[in-house]
């Protein structure tokens, strides 16, 4: 079949045709960067939220299938329970929470469309979840456009804020600054840095590099593999020709337990070469494969901490259906994050964003949570929190073996701290807007 | 399956032309239109690979490598952009003091970054296809290098956080080309650039098919051998069918970009790249509509059911890929011919193209 001219000419004038129609479409467009008044008035999109009926609509985003999904269910897990627990107890402002549970499936394009779908067709309040920083990093320009909420519960690499997240796990320095300052007291002089090739691990170590030359730590070497890969052989065996004092572990996930066989499988000991951790908890420990007694783990919640409100929340948290049965840092930290919202919207009087985000700003926001009484900080939308170290003990439990004098002030860009490049902060500080 | 006329596919694209760019505006929410955009892109990159597997015979299984080599060029200009004269935020948080890496400083400029969406897979394409199919790789061989280099691009990705944005990808772009990516009328128009490109994708292929071309591409899928000794270079028409699905697969990847606001290795790896061959496959990939439309029903499918069902859907998915492969080799596009010919068994022979389809399967 041969190609006629005058089929040719029709096809060239549907292509001239939609070629027409987009430029038209280009021409009757929004706004551009040059107009001032674009962006103030973009961001303002009316809110759906319903607020006329007896409950009120919350979203969880978890990932329940993919790589983190072995941590993140029992993040949701807690979510359901404190939702439970809020709406045993009279709700929110008199309002039962309806909650809408989404998947994240460990795909980060898949948050930032979820959390899009959870604020505009399920018109939710706010919405709580995420594990790791990757995952916050795609819902953040999406809560911020829709002007919505979003309560981060795991501890992260600070450097960030945002008016619409709330960030309820530890800032570094009200975690890697303890855990650098209790290895310095122990007269550590070299330490290597395993990580898995994501945000978190490269930007702590970035900021423990920093921290490092000045408390006269030596680091000794710097390792990452990929989250979803499990082989540390070649990694650990630079671990062993380095013989550092000490190991600091930002592996996050099941590629824990690659890397403490193959520390195990190098020699390497916990007596000799121990390691400390920013990602193995009360849950993983016992999942390693081998025993990790010995070692230790920086956080702000361990289940062996000793106040007035963690045998409640233990206790609860057994009894709950389809509970791990042991309590950490990330779950106690999402279960603040409902709580914490509570408190915001009772003070705020409204589920509106702006009354929240004004009442956290004018009011003492407070909650007594598992790990203490914690107070939000209005401004950068931390949260206080007790420092601990824990060494973990033949049952996979911590004991606490140093704990902050008292608790610690959110300091997300690291403000208080002269080591840390003014020029930069002024650059990450100037990003967020 | 029987050849349509051409008026008729001429008009189906007018129709579906209508569909997306005046209807979809018009009853969506901003939410879905923004899906159906998603959905869009990878339906561009599987018209690709309808042509370069359904009509062509090679079975494209990397197809995310020009998915990213679009995405890419685009990610880093819309995150130049936003950056301004700064280094980009992301790189200042790994290494504080490094500048920015030589190979973003050209895709500052606009142009340099359109070209590149455009050429990048040509090249890439045209050198890996030359060298392949001048040594007449092909079959499975093909498939396996193709996936092979998927994988190896997407390990590239995630290993290189400081210079890419490893596994964390590219995200947080506040500018397309100048306009603010916020502004829901913007958003509109990113939506229909996307549509209207995969309009004019349909349209070009749609030209293909009734071409010369198109029937040296069929010929050489079905009898190689024979086009040889016909005289034609079977090399060359594999050649420029590979380079055409790349470059589609280029173009879908820089539109994925300004609509989902982030690109991620996840997205160009080998899952991805079997999830567009399986769109191509559930639709019909020798139909001018299927792969597009078998795209998208994909694309819907983990939006919807992805949420109502987490762990179900792939299951769904998997069984519905099965399902079609054993019953309904030529896609669910070919359903109606099949009723049509079930109805004329008993006076009409099979026509040409079931009986060169029905070959085909005998011999893969």
């Amino acid at each position: 079949m041969s190609t006629t001219p005058s089929k040719r000419r029709r096809a060239l004038a549907a292509v001239g045709a939609i070629g027409t129609t987009m430029a038209l479409l280009l021409a009757g467009c929004g706004a551009r960067a040059s107009d001032d008044t674009a962006q103030a008035g973009s961001s303002a999109a009316a809110s759906c939220v319903d607020t006329s009926g007896s409950t009120i609509k919350l979203g969880f985003l978890n990932s329940l299938t993919g790589g983190m999904a072995i941590s993140e269910k029992t993040v949701s897990n807690v979510l359901h329970m404190a939702a439970d627990e809020i709406n045993a107890s009279g709700g929110i402002l008199g309002k039962k929470i309806q909650y809408v549970q989404e998947d994240g499936a460990t795909d980060w394009p898949t948050f930032a469309e979820k959390t899009d779908k959870l604020l505009t067709q399920d018109c939710v309040a706010a919405i709580f979840g995420g594990w790791t920083s990757s995952s916050r990093k795609a819902v953040k320009p999406v809560v911020e456009k829709r002007n919505g909420l979003f309560f981060y519960p795991v501890q992260y690499e600070g450097l960030e804020s945002s008016p619409n997240i709330y960030y309820t796990g530890a800032t570094t320095n009200q975690q890697i600054i303890p855990a650098m300052d209790f290895l310095a007291a122990k007269g550590v002089k070299t330490l290597f840095l395993a990580g898995s090739d994501y945000v978190f691990p490269r930007t702590a170590n970035a900021i423990i590099k920093l921290y490092a030359a000045k408390l006269g730590i030596k680091i000794v070497g710097e390792e990452y593999v990929p989250l979803d890969k499990d082989d540390w052989t070649s990694q650990v065996a630079k671990i062993a020709a380095a013989k550092p004092d000490f190991i600091f572990n930002t592996i996050n996930g099941s590629s824990n337990v690659g890397f403490i066989k193959a520390y195990y499988d190098a020699g390497l000991t916990p007596a000799k070469t121990p390691i400390i951790s920013v990602s193995i908890a009360e849950e993983e420990a016992p999942a390693m494969g081998h025993a990790v007694t010995g070692n230790y783990a920086s956080w702000n919640y361990f289940q062996s901490l000793k106040t007035d409100t963690n045998p409640k929340f233990i206790q609860s948290w057994k009894a709950y259906p389809n509970s791990s049965g042991v309590t950490s840092d990330p779950m106690e930290a999402a279960y603040i994050s409902l709580y914490l919202y509570k408190e915001l919207v009772e003070a705020a009087g409204s589920f509106d964003v702006n009354a929240v985000n004004a009442a956290a700003k004018s009011k003492t926001i407070t909650f007594d949570a598992p790990e203490g009484k914690v107070t939000l900080d209005g401004k950068n939308h931390h949260i206080s929190k007790p420092g601990h170290i824990g060494q973990i003990n033949a049952n996979n439990q911590f004991d606490i073996v140093w704990a902050s004098d008292k608790f610690i002030e959110p300091d997300p860009y690291l403000e208080g701290y002269d080591w840390f490049p003014a020029a930069i902060r002024k650059q990450l500080v100037g990003a967020a807007g | 399956m029987t050849k349509l006329k051409p008026w008729i596919s001429l008009s189906g694209i007018g129709v579906f032309a209508v569909l997306l760019l005046v209807i979809a505006p018009l009853v969506l929410s901003d939410h879905w239109l923004n899906n159906v955009g998603k959905y869009c892109c990878w339906a561009i990159a599987a018209v690709g690979i309808g042509f370069a597997w359904g009509r062509g015979g090679m079975l494209v299984m990397g197809q995310g490598v020009f998915f990213a080599l679009g995405a890419y060029s685009m990610a880093m200009h819309l995150t130049l952009e936003t950056a301004g004269d700064q280094v980009p935020g992301f790189m200042v948080l790994y290494d504080p003091l490094a500048p920015l890496p030589a190979f973003w400083e050209p895709f500052r400029s606009t142009g340099f970054t359109l070209l590149a969406i455009v050429l990048l897979p040509v090249v890439v394409a045209g050198i890996l296809g030359y060298a392949l199919f001048k040594r007449r790789v092909k079959g499975a061989y093909f498939a396996i290098l193709t996936q092979a280099l998927a994988v190896a691009l997407a390990t590239l990705i995630s290993s290189t956080i400081r210079e890419t944005g490893g596994d964390t990808g590219l995200s947080d772009f506040k500018y397309f080309f100048g306009f603010v990516l916020n502004d829901p009328a913007n958003k509109v128009m990113v939506y229909s650039i996307a549509a209207a490109l995969l309009i004019v994708c349909l349209l070009a292929v749609w030209q293909f098919y009734r071409s010369r071309f198109g029937e040296l591409l069929v010929a050489t899928r079905d009898a190689e051998e024979r086009v040889r000794f016909l005289g034609y270079d079977p090399a060359n028409v594999k050649l420029v069918a590979f380079v055409v699905s790349a470059l589609m697969a280029s173009i879908g990847g820089a539109m994925f970009v300004p609509i989902v606001g982030i690109i991620t290795p996840a997205e160009i790896g080998a899952a991805a790249s079997i999830l567009m061959i399986a769109g191509v496959a559930l639709g019909g990939r020798a139909s001018l509509f299927g792969p597009a439309l078998g795209a998208m029903a994909v694309g819907w499918g983990q939006s919807s059911l992805g949420s109502t069902w987490p762990d179900g859907w792939t299951y769904v998915l998997g069984l519905l890929f099965i399902v079609v492969i054993l019953f309904l080799p030529q896609g669910l596009s070919s359903l109606p011919a099949r009723f049509a010919a079930l109805r004329r068994r008993p006076t009409v022979q099979p026509t040409p193209a079931i009986a060169a389809a029905q070959l085909e399967e005998v011999r893969s």
